[in-house]
């Protein structure tokens, strides 16, 4: 049984539906990449499956259990076993309290009164390879990289099984992100932990992720194994994404597929594929709605697939 | 590093090294302190009457002169800043921390709650505090108490304000995100995350405030709508004093510098305090 | 012939804190070209925004200059009068921010912003429109007519950033200043901001100023790169040069860690440990040294000058290391 099973969510703010129909599984200890445009829906979708964000439509199965639309009493016990990790790493945690107690926060959240707090802090910053007398520091006196190591913390307090991780590399520096990544692997491999990442930096997901779906306007267009997207990806919007990913390399010769404009407006999707406006390889047949076709674990919806 | 010291010590810190909050902090120090010991300040009971010396100039025996009754006015400003303070603060806080309540509820709370606790916030706004004032006076006569009141039913709806737009703006901040996401209750999301970041500027709101509710009281006496006589109140040498400036100017001095002073020192340290309290800010300075 | 344009010669700026002088930039040299594309490289607390706001005399009441020039058209702007440098900022000199979202006036039409920024030039308001529409469907915004009419909530972030540059290069300026332009944007909308910006720079021949941390795109858009660490410059170069011989361990190491450069899925990716120093108060010798691992005694021992390791491509690095290598 899938440790998380996403089966058609929908959400909806007044007339913009922001999620049409999202639907993917992650395995206990896998890692499951979704990536997209900024306005794909990403975000909502972890939202949505950490009860943050309403989802109207679909169902939100953790460890078998129905969660969509749980009252927050019926969560409680399972927060537990899913964290989640927001973008801004400083502005994500409360300004006014010191990272010890950030960091045990989760036992308390949670009841468990016999910790001691303190032993737990120093456990806690240890594994994230923070010196013990951070406990004392505010958020503000952090660095980037040091706020993003007190999240991870604080998300793995309770020993979870699932880790919603929102571009978890976000406004860290080039030679901290590896850090961060390294950390993020390690603990995988140490607790069996499965994570969803959701970034739009492709050259991070190729270290980290098992698998990856592609969001645009609030779908997956494809999806499949990291090796095989990057090797073999068939959808024209995954091309283009993988042929922004720029090098540090001035003679490097970059492939681009230029991708026509900005993604429309969720209010007046386009007829048909939604990409088609945007797509370099669209033809007329592309004016039918694709549907999601699914074969060897790849998944698609493309009237107009590419071959390698 | 600063984090050693505790976030109260760097606030003290913080106001004293800026001039204008340490000369506000000195006139607050020493209004707070004549208040509490007044009683010995006070070279004279200054209720005490002594017809023989009336409406005195200033001299070395009375430093403010005297009044229409012989009283020493020096000890009457020293003992009304008493009656001031015993207005002043219950009323800015009692408000303050009622309107945090409120206002929090109302920024957190469903929607329904939110507008019904607006209008009623609204409503009591409408009231010119005078006019109310007033209208409570006649009900239940003059007192020291209705003053309070009054203040504070007035100020509650400024104070529930801001608590409520801070609250909603910070309502939706990734850090009230994730310990949402930790399963946080209302109750700690509001009393442990947010009302830290709140209480601050309602902080200093008040401080600037309490200079205003010094200046009412002193108005409500001075229309006799305050504190009864023959207890000291700055308002009540004000009134005084207008009605005697011909024959001497001392109580107008006596009754309004106090005000002055009291309103320029508040001031002063609310708003270097607004500087201070933000962390962040505190980082730069 | 090349000419230089801008010259930063010894620049050294501290910010007077209550701990002491915080020293942000320290003996910056570098030079730019009429015409040329040079990148400042650096990640947070290189003193990349101390250097902008140094330029265009932006800085913050505690900021002190204690040496050095900035030098434009051969003229110190350090000691011009104020007059002066406002008329040269927005004409001769503009900026492009990094957050697209604030850089706008949300009040008022792009068509009026677009305008107001024109108000230099003595044309009619019919010439002032039209040029703003050609500057729009310059950056590739379609309708530029109809669009000059709208509001900035009414664009997306990437479009917005393109109007940005629109705007900055409306006065044809020969500096563009671009503080981070494409990091608040998707690498599809990245690409895009790019290529406009490549071609409306060669299109007015004005030079470009392009700071970012982010080295793919450095690599594929500047001729020139200024590498800086903690406030001050540890290589500067041909954009070859530097990607392909580093020749301080911190730029070869800051290359390592991009994860553009890692092709296979790697189990551990590099890093550089550490953290940057405290500026305020300084370690001895080399700046970089607590994080490199080729350190050597003479690190902390003084602290190495930039100093020139190739003539022709003007390539220079500030370690002991190539000072060993070339004695030996």
């Amino acid at each position: 049984m899938s440790l998380l099973q996403v089966q058609d969510l929908k959400t909806s703010y007044g007339k913009v539906n922001v999620l049409a129909g999202v639907s993917f599984q992650v395995e206990p200890g896998e890692t499951y990449a979704l990536v997209g445009e900024s306005g794909s829906g990403k975000t909502t979708v972890i939202r949505a499956i950490a009860g943050l964000a309403p989802a109207q439509h679909g169902s939100v199965k953790f460890n078998g259990m129905e969660i969509r639309g749980a009252s927050e009493r019926k969560l409680r016990p399972l927060r537990k076993d899913i964290a989640m990790m927001f973008q801004d790493p400083v502005g994500s945690l409360s300004p006014r309290l010191t990272v010890g107690r950030l960091i045990t926060e989760p036992y308390k959240i949670q009841g468990m009164k016999d910790r001691d707090l303190n032993l737990e802090a120093k456990r806690l910053l240890e594994m994230v390879n923070l010196p013990s007398h951070f406990a004392d520091r505010f958020p503000y006196q952090l660095s980037g990289g040091q706020a993003r190591r007190v999240g991870v913390a604080r998300a793995l307090a309770l020993e979870p099984k699932l880790i919603l991780a929102d571009e978890p590399t976000a406004g860290l520096d080039v030679s901290v992100q590896g850090e961060l990544l390294n950390l993020l692997n390690d603990l995988r491999e140490r607790l069996g932990l499965a994570m969803v990442i959701i970034t739009h930096n492709l050259n991070v997901v190729r270290h980290v992720a098992d698998r990856m779906g592609i969001m645009y306007l609030g779908r997956l267009v494809e999806e499949g194994t990291t090796e095989e997207i990057f090797r073999a990806s068939r959808h024209p919007y995954t091309r283009c994404l993988l042929s922004a990913n720029s090098e540090p390399d001035p003679d490097a010769r970059l492939e681009r597929i230029a991708l026509k404009g900005e993604p429309p407006s969720l209010l007046t999707r386009p007829h048909g594929c939604e990409f088609r406006e945007r797509c370099p390889f669209a033809h007329s047949g592309c004016e039918r709605v694709p549907v999601w076709e699914v074969e060897n674990g790849h998944g698609l919806r493309c009237l107009a697939p590419l071959t390698s | 590093m600063t984090n050693s010291r505790s976030e109260l010590t760097q606030i003290v810190v913080g106001i004293v090294r800026d001039p204008l909050g340490l000369v506000g902090l000195l006139i607050v120090g020493s209004i707070v302190f004549c208040a509490i010991f007044a009683a010995w300040i006070a070279p004279y009971d200054p209720v005490a009457m002594n017809i023989q010396a009336r409406l005195e100039g200033p001299s070395l025996a009375h430093p403010l002169g005297t009044d229409q009754l012989g009283r020493d006015t020096f000890s009457r400003v020293i003992m009304g800043s008493q009656v001031a303070l015993k207005v002043a603060l219950p009323a800015v806080f009692g408000a303050m921390f009622i309107g945090l309540a409120l206002g929090m509820i109302a920024g957190y709370g469903p929607k329904w709650l939110d507008n019904l606790l607006m209008l009623l916030f609204d409503t009591l706004r409408s009231f010119p505090t005078v006019m109310f004032a007033l209208a409570v006076v006649a009900l239940v006569g003059p007192s020291l108490q209705t003053v309070v009141l009054v203040v504070m039913a007035t100020s509650i709806p400024t104070y529930a304000r801001v608590a409520r737009t801070q609250t909603l703006s910070l309502r939706n901040s990734e850090f009230i995100l994730a310990e949402r996401a930790m399963g946080a209750s209302v109750f700690r999301i509001l009393g442990v995350h947010m009302l830290p970041n709140i209480i601050g500027v309602l902080a200093v709101l008040a401080a600037m405030d309490i200079p205003t509710v010094i200046a009412l009281e002193a108005g409500l006496s001075f229309l006799g709508l305050g504190v009864k006589p023959p207890t000291p109140s700055w308002g009540a040498l004000l009134k005084d004093g207008y009605a005697l400036i011909r024959q001497t100017p001392w109580l107008v001095v006596g009754g309004g510098l106090p005000v002055i002073l009291a309103t320029l020192g508040f001031t002063f340290f609310g708003e270097t305090m607004r500087d201070v309290v933000d962390p962040k800010l505190r980082k730069q300075r | 012939m090349t000419e230089v344009l801008l010259e930063i010669d010894n620049l050294s700026v501290d910010y007077e804190t209550g701990r002491g002088d915080l020293k942000a930039l320290r003996n910056i040299s570098f030079s730019l070209n009429k015409g040329e594309i040079v990148g400042i490289v650096g990640e947070s607390g290189c003193g990349k925004s101390t250097l902008i706001s140094s330029i265009l005399r932006l800085t913050a009441p505690n900021t002190r200059f204690r040496e050095g020039e900035v030098r434009f058209k051969g003229r110190n702007l350090l000691n011009i009068s104020e007059q002066d440098m406002r008329s040269l900022r927005g004409s001769d000199i503009s900026i492009v921010f990094q957050d697209p979202m604030q850089t706008h006036n949300p009040v008022l039409t792009i068509g009026r912003q677009m305008l107001d920024i024109q108000h230099r030039s003595s044309a009619t308001k019919a010439e002032k429109l039209h040029r703003a529409a050609e500057m729009l469907s310059a950056v590739g915004i379609p309708d530029p007519q109809a669009r000059l009419k709208q509001f900035p909530h009414e664009f997306s972030g990437g479009m917005r950033q393109r109007i940005a540059i629109a705007m900055a290069l409306m006065s044809e300026p020969d500096l563009l200043i671009a503080d981070e332009p494409t990091t608040a944007l998707d690498a599809t909308l990245e690409v895009q901001i790019i290529e406009h910006l490549r071609s409306l720079q060669q299109d007015m021949n004005c030079a470009v100023l392009f700071i970012s941390h982010h080295l793919g795109v450095i690599a594929e858009l500047c001729d020139r790169v200024v590498v800086m660490y903690a406030g001050a410059v540890v290589e500067s170069g041909d954009v070859r040069e530097i990607f392909g011989n580093p020749k301080h361990p911190y730029t070869r190491r800051l290359i390592d860690c991009d994860p553009g450069h890692i092709k296979e899925r790697a189990r551990v990716l590099p890093t550089i440990p550490g953290e940057v120093p405290d500026l305020a108060n300084l370690p001895k010798g080399c700046i970089f040294r607590e994080r490199c691992d080729q350190a050597m005694p003479r690190c902390t021992a003084s602290v190495p000058p930039l100093q020139t390791i190739a003539e022709i491509t003007g390539h220079r690095a500030a370690c002991w290391l190539n000072h060993e290598e070339m004695a030996s």
